[in-house]
């Protein structure tokens, strides 16, 4: 099995599921309760949150656990909105977010805020300038991601967060879901207020995500009721997702800074064979963009879901754009917003690389691919 | 010391089989349903399965469940999700003074903006009458939320009754079913019931897994925007390993409910038998016929604090009612809506609830050191 659809969520590693295994089963306790078994829930969810802390270089309780990427997105943008509604209306985003940050944005747009969606331009970015350009004086919110989920595209956020230095009273969330042990990024010196991060897309388990809210910035809570999460997300803890998820952290980085360099020496061995396919044009911008995604398109109208059907004849899994819209037909945001043409957005491929993915691969899924561009070639011929 | 946790109500142990069936969604098949490969259609499948089952256990269609993080943002969708959906037809709500706090905060909010929510009280044993709900609609009532079975107190409400009696009103009918399903059989159809939350890690499943049951003709926006899952009115990458326990939680808490009930009703009894035949004070708090597995007690003349300290110190694990008060013990909002801010029993209050694992020996060693400890504590 070659799995190349780690953006779409990642396989968790062993020690995690043996953490969730371990916490699930003796620690079962509600962190809330006074007892002995509810007091070490308590600690260990204390221990997560400083371990992940640590890892973030951020303090422990500027860490708010989520169920996951899409609540952590609702969360910050609705919370600032609905928290900071007296102090403007206006919230600046990109054409390119991930739905769980743009469609909480339409939502807003309905409830009378009015929402500046930046273009990006043909390497799927935008500019500090542009942000620039775009804040009033009744700004309240930027939101704009890190790395994006469809091309990989990396943004400008360490000069986003500088200019916003300047405008105390807007609010700077990224959606660092991508980027997390892929990307570096130093939220305190990107100046970021918010951010987004989901344990399934770095080898935890899903049902547990992570908004960190920078100490000073106050919102308006999604979730009401027990109070957990310092009043800011009430529900009991999903303890044993969380233990599992500081682990997942603590692992993948600790990859990061062993294979780095070898995952780009990946992505460019796959960007080289690619290249050298004729019927595929690929989109992912050559320069600021991750180490672990690429996307292209399949020439001649071939039907991309058929050609990720092919592949996974051959126990190779890919994906069409982003996972949450592989289901319906649409043409991808991402691309169409980067200018390639309707038809080159609708026959989107992502291939998304982990720390587990190997040079050894390529040849092999290269060959599959061939094979499956040659078979539908035939059916459209 | 064995440690014995009577304190199932707060959260209780994943039952063994449950974690068994999630870790095949962890290590093989770990698949994200939207994804169009094999590996999503697996775990699609699993989904799939779970939401018939979860579905059938209350007399639903499968497409009236949702899947949530848990019980509080069922809650929340519930509340929140209707009245904003809804809020042409009418801004007024209807609960009660003992909903758990997911309800009471999600209404607290809603008054801030701009709707009217009525707050009935409950008599002594910690019942709502029907009479009242019917005192308090209004032509402008879009929902009226009430639970299944009281946390703190294990009292049932008259779930049929009310819903009987809505059947006529434009208004919805939310149930938080949270501590009552899979101990009690419900069915919304035959309940009348609109929506209706359920949490996993109350049933012997995974936390931060639950469901929410949603009435086909129920207009309900989503607390969660963002991609296509389940129907759009909840949007983020399942938790398929999660939902696939809680289906788990739920075939095995099916099979065993009858079971349970007489277990726990034993288990009851044994405990309160101990505490008549030790002479010591005590009053039983709720009513004979609520959920088996909780048992509040008052033992006047001592203080919560005092007694949880000194239980935790004997290894029993209990609770002063909603462990869901983060942290400190205020006086339970339940207790005051029954006995009054200046009961005594407010303070002395403890909530024992029995689940997987119990056994007859451990309830009677729990009582006689309860009873040990009352006596200590009122010198007597
Ligand atoms: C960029 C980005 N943001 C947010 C999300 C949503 O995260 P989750 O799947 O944890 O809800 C995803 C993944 O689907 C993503 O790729
Ligand atoms: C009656 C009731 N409703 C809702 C909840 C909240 O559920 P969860 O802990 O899954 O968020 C609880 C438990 O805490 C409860 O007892």
């Amino acid at each position: 099995m070659i799995y190349l659809d780690n953006s779409a969520t990642t396989k968790p590693f062993p020690e995690v599921i043996d953490s969730f295994v371990t916490v699930a089963t003796k620690y079962f306790g509600n962190p809330s309760s006074l007892h002995e078994l509810g007091m070490k829930s308590e600690r260990l969810l204390t221990q997560a949150r400083e371990q992940i802390a640590a890892a973030l270089k951020v303090k422990p309780s500027e860490i708010v656990f989520t169920s996951g990427g899409t609540e952590a997105n609702n969360f910050a943008i609705k919370g600032v909105a609905f928290q900071y509604r007296h102090r403007g209306k206006h919230i600046i985003t990109t054409a390119i977010e991930h739905p769980s940050v743009s469609e909480p944005c339409q939502q807003l747009e309905q409830l009378g805020f009015e929402v500046t969606y930046l273009p990006v331009n043909e390497h799927g970015m935008v500019t500090a300038e542009q942000v620039k350009k775009a804040l009033r004086e009744d700004t309240i919110l930027v939101s704009v991601m890190h790395v994006n989920n469809e091309v990989g595209a990396i943004q400008p956020v360490e000069e986003i967060g500088a200019l916003l230095a300047h405008y105390p009273k807007t609010i700077f969330h990224v959606d660092r879901v991508q980027g997390i042990s892929k990307v570096p990024l130093d939220m305190k010196k990107a100046r970021i207020d918010l951010c987004t991060m989901s344990a399934h897309k770095f080898h935890g388990l899903r049902g547990a995500g992570i908004l960190y809210v920078r100490q000073g910035i106050r919102l308006s809570p999604l979730l009401a009721g027990g109070g957990q999460e310092m009043q800011l997300r009430s529900g009991t803890e999903n303890v044993p997702a969380i233990v599992a998820m500081a682990k997942a952290l603590r692992i993948a980085l600790e990859k990061y800074d062993k294979q780095i360099d070898y995952l780009h020496e990946v992505k460019q061995a796959w960007l080289n064979e690619l290249k050298a396919i004729p019927e595929i044009q690929i989109n992912t911008p050559v320069e600021h963009s991750a180490p672990h995604i690429i996307n292209f398109s399949l020439k001649h109208g071939m039907k991309p879901e058929v050609f990720v059907h092919e592949l996974a004849k051959s126990d190779i899994f890919v994906s069409t754009t982003s996972a949450c819209s592989s289901k319906k037909k649409a043409p991808s945001k991402t691309l169409l917003a980067m200018g390639v043409g309707e038809e080159r957005a609708e026959s989107g491929i992502r291939i998304s690389l982990s720390f587990e993915n190997t040079l050894e691969e390529i040849p092999i899924a290269v060959a599959a691919m061939k094979k499956a561009i040659e078979k539908l070639s035939e059916v459209t011929r | 010391m064995d440690r014995i946790y009577l304190d199932h109500a707060a959260t209780s142990p994943v039952h063994p089989d449950v974690v068994e069936r999630m870790i095949p969604f962890m290590t093989e098949v770990f698949g994200n349903p939207s994804s169009i490969h094999y590996f999503g259609r697996q775990s699609r499948h699993a989904v799939d399965e779970a939401r018939a089952l979860v579905a059938k256990s209350i007399g639903a269609k499968e497409t009236e469940v949702i899947f949530t993080s848990g019980g509080t943002e069922a809650d929340n969708m519930a509340l929140i999700g209707t009245a904003m959906a809804n809020r042409d037809r009418g801004r007024h709500i209807i609960t009660t003074a003992i909903e758990h706090h997911a309800v009471l905060r999600a209404c607290q909010y809603l008054e801030k903006q701009g709707f009217d929510v009525t707050y009935l009280p409950v008599d002594e044993h910690g019942k709502v009458s029907p009479a009242d709900v019917k005192a308090a609609l209004r032509d402008d009532t879009i929902l009226v939320s009430i639970m299944f079975a009281n946390n703190e107190v294990g009292v049932l409400q008259p779930i049929r009754e009310i819903g009987e009696l809505l059947k006529e009103h434009q208004a919805y009918f939310h149930t938080d079913a949270v501590q009552a399903y899979g101990l009690v059989p419900m069915d919304v159809n035959e309940h009348h019931i609109d929506l209706l939350s359920v949490s996993g890690h109350k049933i012997n499943g995974p936390k931060g897994i639950g469901a929410l049951y949603a009435r086909e003709t129920v207009k309900l926006s989503p607390l969660f925007y963002g991609g296509e899952q389940e129907r759009k009115r909840r949007a983020g990458t399942e938790n398929v390993a999660g939902i696939a326990g809680l289906a788990k939680a739920v075939e095995i808490a099916q099979e065993t409910m009858k079971q349970k009930q007489e277990e726990y009703r034993l288990l009851r009894e044994t405990m309160l038998s101990i505490f008549a035949e030790s002479g010591i004070d005590f009053a039983v708090n709720g009513s004979e016929d609520g959920l088996p597995h909780i048992v509040n007690v008052a033992f006047p003349g001592t203080n919560v604090e005092s007694m949880l300290v000194n239980l935790d110190l004997a290894g029993i694990a209990a609770s002063s009612g909603s462990a869901c008060t983060a942290g400190s013990i205020d006086p339970s909002h339940v207790l005051v809506a029954m006995f009054g801010k200046e009961s005594e029993r407010i303070r002395s209050s403890i909530r024992f609830s029995f689940g997987l694992g119990n056994t007859k020996e451990q309830i009677e060693r729990a009582a006689t050191e309860t009873v040990k400890i009352v006596k200590r504590l009122t010198n007597k």
